[in-house]
């Protein structure tokens, strides 16, 4: 593993997406980064702008409009940037699945590289969706 | 000349308060977390961001300037560095500098703010114009009182404009904190610090609830590493410098030195603790802050000073 990796891996700033979902996702990351799970232990800070960030949180069924954003969002990124599709719907839409106003799951929009299932996840099992991805990044 | 670049690169210059900066920054975040009843980061935190900044894509926006866009954080470290360079160099051997350099520190610890001011505008989105502009309207708001604030020492030391005169001064006799003028003097520029390393109360420019992240909101990969890297050299040299215009710096000898450093850990908890006990205030509240209390309060220690109080 080189350097920049490991960097990487002990400092990652959060951007966090939302398309159209129910807010129970993010309400969940957001309790995920309060002072009781106190990611900042390893590294994981929520920024503002995309263009700081090394992840991308991604929430909701995205819709057409929200997935035109999403793709721009995700090329406005200084790469290596890395997606991660929290909750059910943006793993696999599940009940929103046959819906004329969806544009489809977050891995058919733009590459997603952990997928955290749940409706909606508990912030134990995003943290550990977290250390998933940071195993999968230092095996490389 | 291969002394002054030493002086420059290595100590006290760019490497040696870069490191300090790193370890200060993350005692600012590790007693952050403490207050906040948490853990917080790992001591090498700050190193892993900057590591991970530098091995990041730069972006230049489509719209923005490139040039100006990419030098201005190198402007920033630039002054910053050499502002630790005078400071050091002074604390260690009084008589090496020039006379007024405290007139050549005041103007480089402003550079930083500019450069923020010119990279923000150089980005060319609408959110960093907004907190470039309201950078611009906090330099103008605190730079008089901060300069009131410095200049109430060179009255009290008979006009001595050289930082090293005020060093010896003050080891002569005693330090200017220790009178009502120097103590006025002192509080205003703790207050000036606190906006001019732009932190809460006075983080209004980048005011990441509002306005993301103001001027730094394009930046990405390696310029973003030198703004945070300067920031976090700001938060070690500006305190520096008010140790050695109010608490008569650091003694090279023995003890002292220990004496010294104590001197400068009492200023970051003050601002450390001031920054989580804070709200953000508006723009205008801090400009009446700043041209109405803070004002009158250093013109108050300047009148003080004149009459030897």
């Amino acid at each position: 593993m080189d350097i920049k990796t490991k960097a990487l891996t002990k400092s990652l700033w959060v951007f966090h997406f939302a398309s159209a979902p129910c807010n129970n996702c993010d309400i969940e990351i957001l309790d995920a980064l309060t002072p009781r799970f106190d990611l900042e232990r390893f590294g994981i800070l929520l920024v503002g702008s995309i263009r700081h960030a090394d992840v991308m949180l991604v929430t909701g069924a995205v819709s057409p409009k929200g997935a035109v954003r999403l793709k721009r969002l995700y090329e406005q990124a200084s790469k290596p940037c890395l997606v991660v599709a929290v909750g059910a719907c943006a793993c696999s839409m599940t009940m929103f699945r046959d819906s004329y106003n969806v544009a489809g799951p977050v891995d058919k929009i733009v590459p997603v590289h952990a997928y955290i299932p749940g409706c909606p996840p508990k912030p134990e099992a995003m943290i550990m969706g977290v250390v998933k991805l940071i195993k999968a990044l230092k095996k490389g | 000349m291969a002394k002054t670049l030493f002086y420059f690169i290595v100590f006290p210059g760019f490497l040696f308060t870069a490191l300090v900066g790193l370890l200060v920054s993350w005692i600012d975040r590790k007693v952050t977390a403490r207050v906040q009843w948490r853990v917080g980061p790992p001591l090498l935190q700050p190193l892993y961001d900057f590591v991970k900044l530098l091995g990041k894509e730069t972006i230049v926006p489509q719209a923005g300037a490139k040039l100006t866009f990419l030098l201005s954080p190198l402007f920033g470290l630039a002054a910053v560095t050499i502002v630790s360079t005078l400071l050091w160099l002074v604390m260690i051997s009084p008589k090496v500098t020039f006379l007024g350099d405290l007139i050549v520190v005041i103007y480089l610890l402003a550079i930083p703010s500019i450069c923020v001011i010119i990279g923000g505008f150089a980005s060319g989105n609408p959110l960093a114009s907004l907190g470039a502009s309201r950078e611009m309207k906090m330099v103008l708001a605190y730079e008089l009182p901060f300069i009131l604030a410095i200049f109430t020492p060179v009255i009290q030391a008979q006009g001595a404009i050289r930082l090293g005169d005020l060093l010896q001064y003050q080891w002569a006799n005693s330090i200017f904190l220790n009178s009502w003028s120097g103590l006025i003097a002192f509080v205003v520029a703790i207050i000036c610090m606190q906006a001019k390393l732009a932190l809460v109360p006075f983080d209004i420019p980048e005011a990441e609830t509002e306005i993301i992240a103001g001027p730094y909101i394009e930046y990405s990969g390696v310029p973003l590493a030198l703004y945070k890297l300067t920031r976090w050299m700001m938060l070690f040299v500006v305190p520096m410098f008010l140790v050695i215009m109010f608490m008569g710096g650091i003694v090279f000898s023995g003890w002292h030195i220990l004496w010294g450093i104590l001197k400068y850990v009492l200023l970051l908890v003050i601002i450390i603790l001031m920054r989580n006990t804070n709200p953000r205030l508006r723009i205008d509240q801090a400009i009446k802050f700043f041209w109405g209390p803070m004002t009158i309060l250093a013109v108050v220690g300047v009148i003080l000073a004149f009459l030897g109080l």
